[in-house]
């Protein structure tokens, strides 16, 4: 603070507190909903004070599901998304550390083909191929299935242009030591290399999880049979009954489910996410 | 391009390590994309049953779809607003926030955490929030005497699906703004305050200048989030309705591909998203190596 000017610190404060409060208004009210029963839906105004269905909502939800919209029980909604989350962010960090350790490390031909190959991948989103994606999926059979949802998303050049980029970092002095005493490509990697990339490969964990969890087109697309949905894409099955309203307590309840574990994750880690999405995008 | 002074010298390695990562990107990038380019130049009869090739005659055809050329304007419409929107206000919060010293690291979780909400499903909690029978913004905005109702006024649901795609844009800018301003040197603040300039013009003068590459990498990478990221905020809300008023392009290729079917036009426009997209990376990265600075 080098002057000081009260009246603008003030302004400061009410800018933000008004900022907080309106991004957070429309979670408090999804909130609020998943605590009242359908009937306090039907007219009128949402309830905006909590309700006292909160526990028959989530119990029901999370072990019956709603049978009238087609929806599974919310559990095992959850453990996919859950599954999904991980396999992704694992299968991100794993392929990509490793591409990024031969682009750095080695001399061969090709090496500026691959990287380009690679640098391609993060020019063209699913959304804008999504057909033929799709046939190629269905032609190898991985409908409905955990390769199906995973497999497709985990190539990423971000996490090998960031590894690429702390690669580069490391001292050369490292890698020369490390030969002269006798280690090979695998045992520096593994031994130096890896150790040196924990909190890069802890920051990006967190974006690749938050990226995973709320794929949202893709597994509508993959996953045909209610074994695979993933919770995120099962939300738009609930709100979209055919000719009656939404049962708002209930989609509201799977509204709070499906943004839990992810906020959790920022919120618990936020050190580590603010790092891993600057250095991502740089 | 760069690599290390000594290099390891085996052969073969080097590709072991990078074959899972190129097989993927092979099998499910690659060859999806060229399938996508070759089905844009085919046209199939309504049965599937033969395949021609008609050249340029699909992308021919878009030029004069009253369908499409809407569906450009609505992107058109539709990106920069939620660019506007969320960048404007990352920038305010990032700018009040950077003038505090007590709470500031309060307010700073409690603006970021909604980066973590699907685009899904904070396009249904809006959803919900606009409801015309139940919601409470037409409620309060009944009062004033407007009726909302976004299934039937266009201008209502772009409004929606604006608000509901920008909610979760503005954390992430937030972050970006807040580090560039960390960024600039106390020195250059501390010497404007000694001439005599007011916080407000320092901020217009030196911190807005400064964030000038942070701006612009933001502008892009939020042209693209709207571009092709508000997929899910467009199908879980407005369904690009009504009478078309929210189909944005990316929501119009899915449409056409996979519920019309028609898979040479859905190809055609799924090219035409390609070589926007890869347009505005490459901008992106000429610009961020120049660096925006005044």
């Amino acid at each position: 603070m080098i002057d000081r000017h009260p009246w603008l610190d003030a302004l400061a404060h009410a800018v933000l507190i008004v900022g907080v409060l309106v991004v957070a208004f429309p979670v408090y009210v999804a909130v609020i909903a998943s605590t009242h029963g359908p009937n306090d839906f039907m007219s009128g105004l949402i309830p905006l004070l909590p309700g006292s269905e909160m526990l028959a909502n989530y119990r029901s939800m999370l072990t019956d599901g709603l049978s009238s919209s087609g929806a599974p029980p919310l559990g095992g909604m959850l453990w996919n998304s859950l599954v999904m989350a991980l396999c992704i962010a694992f299968g991100k960090i794993v392929i990509s550390i490793l591409s990024a350790y031969a682009i750095v490390y080695f001399r061969f031909p090709f090496r500026a083909v691959a990287f380009w190959m690679i640098f391609i991948t993060l020019m063209l989103p699913v959304e804008v191929r999504i057909v033929p994606t799709f046939k190629v999926v269905a032609d190898l059979g991985l409908l409905d299935s955990y390769a199906g949802l995973t497999i497709p998303l985990i190539a990423s050049a971000t996490a090998t242009f960031l590894f690429r980029q702390f690669f580069l970092t490391v001292p050369d002095e490292l890698m020369e030591a490390a030969r002269i005493d006798g280690a090979g490509p695998l045992k520096f990697f593994r031994d130096i290399l890896l150790p040196l990339s924990r909190t890069n490969i802890a920051a990006l964990f967190v974006i690749l999880f938050i990226y995973g969890w709320n794929q949202y087109l893709w597994p509508m697309m993959i996953t045909t049979t209610s074994s695979h949905y993933t919770i995120v894409m099962g939300i738009k099955r609930m709100s979209d009954v055919a000719d009656a309203l939404p049962q708002w307590n209930v989609v509201m309840t799977t509204v709070v489910l499906a943004m839990l574990p992810p906020v959790i994750v920022v919120v618990g880690m936020q050190r580590l996410f603010v790092k891993g999405l600057i250095e991502t995008e740089k | 391009m760069q690599t290390k002074r000594t290099v390891f010298g085996n052969r073969l390695l080097p590709y072991a390590l990078l074959l899972p990562q190129l097989a993927v990107t092979v099998i499910f990038f690659l060859w999806p994309a060229a399938q996508a380019i070759l089905q844009s130049f085919l046209r199939e009869d309504a049965f599937g049953l033969s395949t021609t090739w008609v050249g340029l005659a699909n992308y021919a055809d878009l030029l004069h779809d009253p369908n499409y050329l809407n569906s450009l304007k609505v992107t058109a419409i539709f990106a920069p607003a939620v660019t506007l929107l969320s960048v404007g206000l990352g920038l305010v919060f990032a700018a009040s926030l950077d003038r505090l010293v007590r709470g500031s690291r309060v307010y700073a979780t409690l603006l970021v955490w909604p980066y973590a909400v699907a685009p899904a499903v904070g396009g249904i909690m809006w959803w919900f929030l606009f409801n015309p029978t139940i919601g409470l913004l037409p409620y309060l905005l009944a009062m004033v005497g407007y009726r909302w109702d976004h299934s039937l006024q266009p201008t209502d649901a772009m409004i929606l699906v604006v608000i509901a795609a920008s909610w979760k844009q503005v954390s992430y800018n937030f972050l970006f703004f807040m580090a560039g301003l960390q960024a600039i040197p106390k020195s250059m603040i501390e010497a404007a305050a000694i001439d005599g300039a007011g916080p407000v013009k320092r901020f217009f003068t030196i911190a807005f200048p400064l964030l000038s590459p942070t701006t612009f990498f933001l502008a892009v990478i939020n042209l693209v989030y709207a571009m092709f990221d508000t997929f899910p905020v467009i199908h879980a809300t407005t369904g690009g309705n009504p009478a078309q008023s929210t189909n944005i392009l990316v929501y119009k290729v899915f449409v056409d591909g996979f519920i019309g079917l028609n898979l040479g036009s859905s190809a055609a426009q799924s090219v035409v998203l390609m070589v926007i997209v890869v347009a505005l990376t490459v901008i992106q990265f000429k610009w961020v190596e120049r660096k925006v600075t005044y």
